[in-house]
């Protein structure tokens, strides 16, 4: 955790999030203060017209329209406050800035990916530059998924048949906590991302860099990469167990077993075909549940997974 | 024996105290029903309204493939059935069996032609492809989704049918109570209730026939 | 006492059939408790199951898959099986036509057919866990509950049922209201827990026909894609959002619409005092009963729904409170001046008191649209639903079944275990559920089967208030229990108050009362009339 969260809330990294804070904390403190006038008010009375021994006839005073209007009219007015506090900033979450960088996401089960103007992409990691207005424009390729960044105080549904946007400017460098907030099946509470906040210049940086391996590192290795930063690792696993999908380990250059009762052997073309399109050869025992990866992946980077996956093989 | 086991020997049941509590307690819960039906359609008049708002020129080129005549024929054979279903009544409360019997047989097959029309109609339909949804085969239309403008009709002439169904089953269940001889001009409450219940499938069908066939 | 027994409905007429059959409100009343709590206690066990899985990131007993399918029923039965008929169809049967003099419910039949239908939505849902269960969430939205390979069809066609069966209800209880008082009983003698199931009737008739034609749609949608909600035949998810909403808030509404009138007939009997501002209360309920129709959107804040009706579902949000407000401050004026006993049920009252005046504070955060955005979808959503449905509808639910356990059965049960159930049930609620608040507003969002690790210590501790919170019900359960069969005979009045059910023997005999009632005094002149309570 970060050192700048309170009890309640988790640390401010956006532009709104103050203002956000500012309006949880008054009605906090109007809670905490009904809630204890409530309760101090209960327990007085109990205590003190606590029944000892018989009954007998009690108070008349059965009602009084000046108190009605009175505890009906004075709660009345925080929640003015409230609402137009609450409203004012929700309308400026939804102005959407005019020169913001522009990140368009797509959600599906259950990984998030993002494309940028200069034509990098990344999956379940957002890079922004700090400082800097971003707006999203999100849609989903399937069920309904929940952009939700707590430190950023900032939450939109992704839907499958329109664009819902988004816009956010955070102040600090550092990576936050990306999650899907609207449950979408077995793997919701595995559909998590990260939004790494950097600097103009390791932004531009950054997005050069992502359509090829780093300097100096193996196709191999670029292929364990990518297992992971292209959200493989949430459904496979490289030890033999069964996820939501086949394990990797001794895949390739073995006979797969297709639901339909085939065999067919895992070669550089089965591999390049159940990413890019997943339900053409389903492993048996398994569901057809895979996205494809059309347009998310590049030549090269499956290059790198074939290469990674014959490391896994024996 | 308590008095819930005693088989009902008189109209009056033992927890009201008079026969007129009790027609008022069923005359009362007989439209607190008809008003959940209203609802029950009234979801369906909502989806109607909001993709009539989404696709104005579909809905209005969708509509025409509707059969006007048929449609309009239909109207007219349910309002005569609520004119014999009213008359059903009167004649009960006059004591007069026969002409009761008579026009509930009278309502019954209005009811039926009623059907018979709309499954002319829905026949028809289906031949041509005119289908909701995914089983929409159809290509002479123009506009967006012109599907959905199929599956509302379906569905709220389809709901609506059914309750034609399900009143003609009470008409049936009416006979049987008269040829029993559990009616009088004492006590016609079921004869009077089916009545309420039929005037309102009049009623939406009259709603229906202008939305789906007379779209300006 | 052997005559009170030989006469009383429990007794006669005898056999299985006699109760299958019954047309007695009582009967079909212990028939709805008996069938409610069976579901209640299903609901609780998936509920310490997913405690359980809870206790640490990733798998504890059970698997992803199951894990939703499990979190879906406990929602799904626990609001449609077990609260929403829960007040209304077992306590307001049995107690609805005694508190107003009648011999029954107007319709008979069609009472006894809600019990039955009732079952079948219940068996209907029953099917669906024997089919493989189903992982939408209880609010089935699309397009998942279209696309999901699990057995929708079956547990919304339960639903559906279930739907008719509170229809049913809520129809028989408001011409039941209208024509069947005694003598004597205007609407302003009426007990206040009439007042409160006749508001939550009239949102039953109301809303439940929109859920009713809101499945029938998603079924048909699944069946045969007809494209009204399903976003590739151009169907509107979100159109489903608003459908299922309109129902549902209200449905919140017949959920705690009858656990805030028992709340005034408690506050009333254990003060012995005449309740507070009458009028005020009865009033109230008619107000939440028709604002609770106006402001289902605020479910929908990060939705994409429009802002403008965002804006305006919040504003419109914010008056709802001042009704639950106004209740809550005339349960304090009673209080005051009052002779106040500890008796259990007055220890729910006073644990529903603390427990919703929580949960509707706490929905101000909610309403207020800039906070919602962070704490929508988040355990923020379940600990104040909980605190509402469970703090609120289950803890007057549970003070009612004490207060009327003597009327329904004849028997007193143990004080002395009925105050340690009630003070664990306490304890234990506000250390599952206080806790997610926590977890809420610092970002856990709900329905996850794993977590992130920084979050394990609130969760366990959630948990292991889970544990206590369910040996509280144990021990509720095993002393309610005995004194069905060991507990002392209960006399006709034991707590001395004055609405009619307490004028008849107990447990009544089946035609309620031996002489026609007339009601010659309000239900709660405890200013006027001296009635000694039981010692």
């Amino acid at each position: 955790m970060d050192t700048t969260s309170t009890f309640w809330l988790p640390g401010q990294y956006s532009t709104i999030a103050s203002d956000v804070d500012g309006l949880f904390y008054f009605i906090y403190w109007c809670s905490v203060f009904l809630l204890a006038l409530v309760t101090a008010a209960m327990t007085l009375f109990v205590i003190r017209y606590r029944r000892r021994g018989k009954v007998s006839l009690t108070s008349g005073f059965t009602h009084n329209t000046s108190m009605e209007i009175v505890w009906s009219v004075i709660p009345t007015i925080p929640i003015v406050v409230v609402f137009m506090w609450g409203s004012k900033t929700f309308i400026r979450m939804h102005a959407m800035p005019g020169n913001a960088v522009e990140v368009k996401v797509t959600a599906q089960k259950w990984f998030w990916s993002f494309d940028y103007p200069d034509g990098a992409s990344s999956v379940n990691e957002l890079v922004v530059p700090v400082n800097k207005s971003v707006k999203l424009t999100m849609s989903s390729q399937d069920v309904i998924h929940s952009f939700f960044v707590p430190q950023f105080r900032v939450k939109q549904d992704v839907l499958p048949n329109r664009y819902t946007q988004l816009w956010f400017q955070a102040t600090a460098r550092g990576t936050y906590n990306l999650y899907c907030a609207e449950f979408c099946g077995k793997g919701h509470s595995e559909m998590l991302g990260k939004v790494r906040v950097v600097s103009d210049s390791e932004f531009v940086k950054w997005a050069d860099e992502q359509n090829k391996p780093p300097e100096g590192m193996s196709l191999e290795d670029f292929g364990a990469q990518l297992y992971k930063t292209k959200a493989c690792v949430t459904c496979h696993s490289v030890d033999g167990t069964a996820g939501t999908g086949p394990s990797f380990k001794n895949v390739f250059g073995h006979e797969v077993l297709l639901a339909d009762g085939r065999r067919v052997m895992a070669d550089e073309n089965y591999v390049r075909e159940s990413i890019l399109d997943p339900r053409a050869k389903v492993v048996n025992g398994f569901q057809p549940v895979m996205p494809t990866y059309q347009g998310v992946i590049k030549d090269r980077q499956i290059d790198a997974i074939i290469a990674y996956l014959k490391t896994l093989a024996k | 024996m308590s008095p819930h086991d005693t088989p009902q020997a008189s109209p009056l049941a033992h927890h009201f105290a008079d026969m007129e509590q009790q027609r008022d307690s069923a005359k009362l819960g007989m439209w607190v029903f008809l008003l959940t039906e209203v609802l029950l359609f009234g979801g369906l008049f909502c989806v109607y309204a909001i993709y009539r708002a989404w696709h104005p020129e579909m809905f209005f080129n969708a509509h025409k493939q509707l059969n006007v005549w048929m449609g309009a024929t239909n109207t007219i054979v349910l309002i005569a059935s609520s004119v014999t279903m009213a008359l059903a009544i009167r004649s009960m409360q006059l004591n007069q069996r026969k002409p009761a019997v008579r026009f509930i047989f009278a309502t019954l097959a209005l009811a039926g032609v009623f059907l018979v029309i709309k499954y002319f109609e829905y026949a028809h339909k289906i031949h041509l492809g005119q289908l909701p949804g995914k089983y929409y085969t159809f290509t002479g239309l123009e506009g967006t989704n012109p599907h959905v403008f199929f599956t509302v009709y379906f569905m709220m002439t389809g709901l609506h049918g059914f309750h034609v169904l399900c009143g003609m089953g009470a008409m049936l269940w009416l006979l049987r109570r008269i040829r029993k001889g559990e009616f009088s001009a004492e006590y016609y409450t079921p004869i009077e209730m089916t009545g309420l219940y039929w005037h309102l499938v009049d009623l939406i069908w009259i709603f229906l026939f202008p939305l789906f066939y007379l779209i300006g | 006492m052997q005559t009170a027994a030989a006469t009383s409905y429990l007794h006669e007429p005898k056999g299985l059939k006699s109760w299958l059959f019954t047309l007695d409100h009582k009967r079909i009343g212990v028939m709805y408790l008996v069938a409610i709590m069976t579901m209640f206690l299903v609901g609780g066990v998936l509920a310490l199951l997913i405690r359980t899985e809870l206790l640490h990131p990733g798998r504890d007993i059970m698997g992803a898959e199951t894990y939703n399918r499990m979190f879906t029923l406990h929602g799904a039965i626990m609001i449609f099986l077990f609260i929403i008929p829960s007040i209304p169809a077992a306590i307001g049967n049995f107690v609805l036509p005694l508190m107003i003099g009648a011999k029954d419910v107007a319709f008979p039949r069609l009472n006894l057919m809600s019990w039955y239908l009732y079952v079948f939505g219940a068996l209907f849902s029953i099917y669906s866990i024997i089919t493989g269960g189903i992982d939408t969430g209880w609010t089935f939205y699309t397009p998942y509950s279209i696309t999901t390979g699990t057995s929708v069809i079956s547990i919304t066609t339960g639903v559906f049922i279930l739907g008719f069966s509170s229809i049913f209800t809520g129809l028989n209880f408001i011409v039941t209201v209208h024509k069947l008082r005694a003598p004597g009983m205007s609407w302003f003698k009426m007990p206040l827990m009439v007042w409160g199931l006749y508001a939550t009737a009239i949102v039953q008739v109301l809303a439940t026909p929109v859920l009713g034609i809101t499945l029938v749609l998603l079924i048909l949608e699944r069946l045969f894609s007809i494209g009204i909600f399903d976003p590739a035949l151009g169907g509107d998810p979100v159109l489903y959002q608003h459908f299922f909403w309109f129902y549902s808030h209200p449905a919140v509404y017949i959920m705690i619409l009858p656990g805030m009138a028992i709340i005034s007939e408690l506050v009333s009997t254990f003060s012995h005092r005449h309740i507070f501002g009458y009028k005020a209360i009865a009033f109230s309920s008619l107000g939440i009963a028709f604002l609770g129709f106006l402001v289902w959107g605020h479910h929908m804040f990060t939705s994409g729904q429009s802002e403008t009706a965002s804006v305006v579902f919040s504003f419109l949000t914010f008056f709802i409170g001042i009704p639950s407000g106004v209740k809550i401050f005339n349960w304090l004026a009673t209080l005051y001046k009052g002779q106040i006993s500890f008796k259990a049920p007055m220890l729910y009252t006073m644990s529903f008191l603390f427990l919703f005046t929580i949960g509707g504070l706490t929905g101000i955060f909610l309403g207020a649209l800039s906070v919602d955005v962070h704490l929508q979808d988040t355990y923020f959503v379940v600990a104040h639903f909980h605190y509402v449905m469970m703090g609120g509808a289950v803890m007057a639910l549970l003070g009612g079944i004490h207060y009327w356990w003597p009327k329904m059965f004849g028997k007193m049960y143990s004080e002395f275990w009925a105050r340690i159930a009630a003070i664990l049930i306490f304890v234990g609620f506000n250390m599952t559920f206080f806790t997610q608040f926590i977890m809420g507003t610092r970002g856990m969002p709900r329905r996850y089967y794993s977590y992130p690790s920084e979050f394990t210590g609130m969760h366990g501790f959630s948990s292991v208030g889970s544990y206590v919170l369910g040996l509280g019900f144990l021990i509720a359960v095993i002393y309610l229990i005995h004194s069905l069969f060991r507990g002392p005979v209960a006399p006709a009045n034991p707590w001395g108050a004055l609405t009619l059910e307490w004028q008849t023997s107990s447990p009544p005999p089946t035609d309620n009362f031996d002489y026609d009632p007339i009601v010659e005094h309000g239900p709660y002149d405890y200013d006027k009339i001296h009635v000694e309570p039981m010692k």
